[in-house]
């Protein structure tokens, strides 16, 4: 119970933020800091509940914001010297349900081609997948303008037209929208991991051979895990190109998955709050040295020696850390944990 | 006793490379029973075990469990049918508490659609309610509900092995297999787990077991079956087993039948 009026609480506060903070460059920061945020939560389903590593996690996410702006913006291609394949404008809303639904396929694809490959091996899928869609975006000029950026992409409108309509244009209707994924992406996990199907990812994570004794289907786990953090680094990637309205193969770079990866591994892998506080720490922290004014190489520098500090001290991540800290009687029902009955249960 | 075969292995043959673990087995578990199968280490018992819940395909042979071949089928699909075993080696989900590893293995019991899940049905919280409920049940058929909500990494030894026994219980077996379930236990614990696989037989489920501790075996199997060296040397009740030249040539010795007098 004091776990939900914690996360009430929580919402509340991050509600109130446009209203006392009047500087739009820190409500863009809190933006793209949410939009990575929801890439991360979505990741640690792959890297913290089935312990498969997807270094090419970035994919889904720019997969999603080209797919979104395409469908937006439409686009006629060649496929075929005398066929063409043309779609006209859509409204947003669907461009960025065709995204999550386009990722999620991409997802399904990759778990069922490395549904026999573990650990190193399913990174090396992923990484090439990755790098093959990076490629692919930069050179298929004719759909995604290569190098030249799909300009112009609409913003997302939400309601009737001409009756009611909210604009997502701007920073403070664009932070609530991230705001309102964030959550929706974070209920959706949180069900998903402590049901059945969740305890079957972290039964593959925990002991692969132990779980399909007892009736797991292996890779029928790994597809649906793939597919559902495929869908949702594809939203985040939707909302990212419908923010920004410009997108490019630069959407692809590597940088990105590390960075993601670096959320989920400082804030703690395979627990529910671990991605939002690695995020947030690692989101606007860059942030908060540039206020002191120093120097960039000064501030990637401390940026990487605050990774490795916490990677050091913290190695299961800040959540676990301080989770260890506080009374038992607190973290019982917290998040991540299958059972929080179970105490309970046992004192009756 | 002339219960119906419920497991059947006909000319099983497992071979690594040049090596010819299991030659040509051929034996028969009864509904019910408590069948062992013993020999000396590299005898192919658990060679055998890995055969029938589909962890090695074999090199020739049939498997059929109530009529249904088990051969090249996943080991989850044979768990589905009711084939559950242990690990020789001590095998839970050891970052998880002992709650956790039982609600994990009643994988085959729920019923919840991944969609179902994440628009966050009432149908799956009632199907959540039913399986803890399931669970709890199930640690006190083994006794160790009193740790609970302990971590598994931190259990001492004996409570680890029943910990694997309760999570394949969770599984829902017709047919449950277990890999030297009390290696390793002290005589108190092995006396305890005699015990429990009364009360698991209690249940209907019959018992295909691996097992060194003679004591436990001559005390609780219905049958044994002898291997050395890949075959079957002896098939009969405990009484004859003791008494078969060749049992005590090959693994009993000597010694065992004169400390038994």
């Amino acid at each position: 119970m004091t776990n939900r009026i914690l996360s009430l609480a929580w919402v509340a506060f991050l509600i109130s933020i446009p209203f006392w903070m009047e500087d739009l460059y820190y409500l863009h920061v809190l933006i793209v800091t949410g939009i990575f945020i929801i890439a991360a939560m979505s990741l640690n389903l792959l890297l913290g509940y089935t312990g498969q590593l997807s270094l090419g996690h970035v994919a889904f996410f720019g997969i999603g914001a080209y797919v979104s702006s395409l469908v937006s913006l439409g686009f006629e291609i060649h496929v075929l010297p005398n066929t063409t394949v043309s779609l006209d404008p859509k409204p947003v809303w669907f461009a960025m349900l065709v995204a999550v639904i386009f990722s999620g396929l991409c997802g399904w694809f990759i778990g069922r081609v490395s549904f026999k490959v573990r650990g190193a091996y399913f990174v090396i899928v992923t990484v090439s997948f990755a790098e093959v869609v990076r490629l692919v975006s930069l050179n298929w000029m004719e759909l995604t303008q290569g190098p030249m950026a799909l300009n112009n992409i609409p913003y997302l409108t939400l309601g009737i037209p001409e009756v009611f309509e909210v604009e997502f244009i701007g920073k403070v209707p664009c932070y609530y929208l991230v705001l309102a994924v964030a959550v929706f992406t974070y209920v959706v996990i949180r069900r998903l991991v402590q049901s059945r199907a969740g305890r079957a990812m972290i039964a593959l994570r925990e002991n692969e051979p132990l779980a399909s004794s007892v009736g797991v289907d292996v890779t029928r786990v790994l597809v649906l895990a793939t597919i559902v953090s495929a869908g949702l680094a594809g939203l985040a990637g939707a909302l990212y190109a419908h923010y920004v309205r410009i997108v490019d193969p630069d959407v692809f770079l590597f940088i990105y998955t590390v960075t993601m990866v670096i959320m989920v591994i400082t804030g703690g892998k395979g627990t529910l709050a671990g991605p939002i506080v690695g995020g947030l720490v690692f989101g606007i922290f860059p942030e908060v040295l540039r206020g002191f004014q120093v120097q960039p190489e000064i501030q990637w520098i401390t940026y990487g020696v605050l990774m490795i500090l916490i990677v050091y001290f913290l190695p299961a991540g800040i959540v676990p850390a301080i989770r260890s800290l506080l009374p038992r009687r607190l973290v019982e029902g917290g998040d991540g944990s299958v059972e929080p009955n179970a105490t309970a249960e046992a004192r009756s | 006793m002339t219960a119906p075969t419920v497991l059947s292995i006909e000319g099983l043959s497992i071979r690594f490379g040049g090596l010819t673990a299991v030659e040509d087995l051929t034996f028969q578990v009864r509904e019910g029973e408590v069948l062992t199968l013993i020999g000396p280490n590299g005898a192919g018992k658990t060679s055998a075990f890995n055969a029938i819940t589909g962890y090695i395909q074999p090199s020739a042979g049939d498997i059929v469990y109530r009529g249904e071949c088990l051969v090249g089928m996943k080991p989850n699909q044979i768990a589905a049918r009711g084939v559950v075993r242990t690990f020789q080696k001590t095998s839970v989900f050891s970052g998880l508490t002992m709650f956790e590893n039982v609600l994990t293995g009643l994988h085959l019991r729920g019923k919840q659609h991944p969609l179902a899940i994440m628009l966050g049905l009432p149908s799956v919280r009632r199907d959540e309610e039913r399986l803890r409920a399931e669970a709890w049940e199930i640690l006190k058929l083994v006794g160790i509900e009193a740790r609970a909500g302990e971590q598994a990494s931190a259990l001492p030894y004996g409570e680890l092995r029943l910990l694997e026994v309760a999570v394949a219980l969770a599984a829902k077996p017709t047919l449950l297999l277990l890999d030297e379930p009390v290696s390793g236990m002290n005589p108190t614990e092995t006396a305890d787990f005699m015990t429990l696989i009364g009360r698991i037989r209690a249940l209907g489920i019959t018992i295909l077991l691996v097992e060194h501790d003679m004591k436990m075996v001559m005390g609780i199997s219905d049958r044994i079956v002898c291997l050395n060296q890949g075959r079957i040397i002896a098939d009969a009740p405990p009484a004859e087993i003791q008494k078969d030249p060749e049992v005590i040539r090959a693994y009993l010795g000597e010694r065992y039948v004169r400390a038994r007098g």
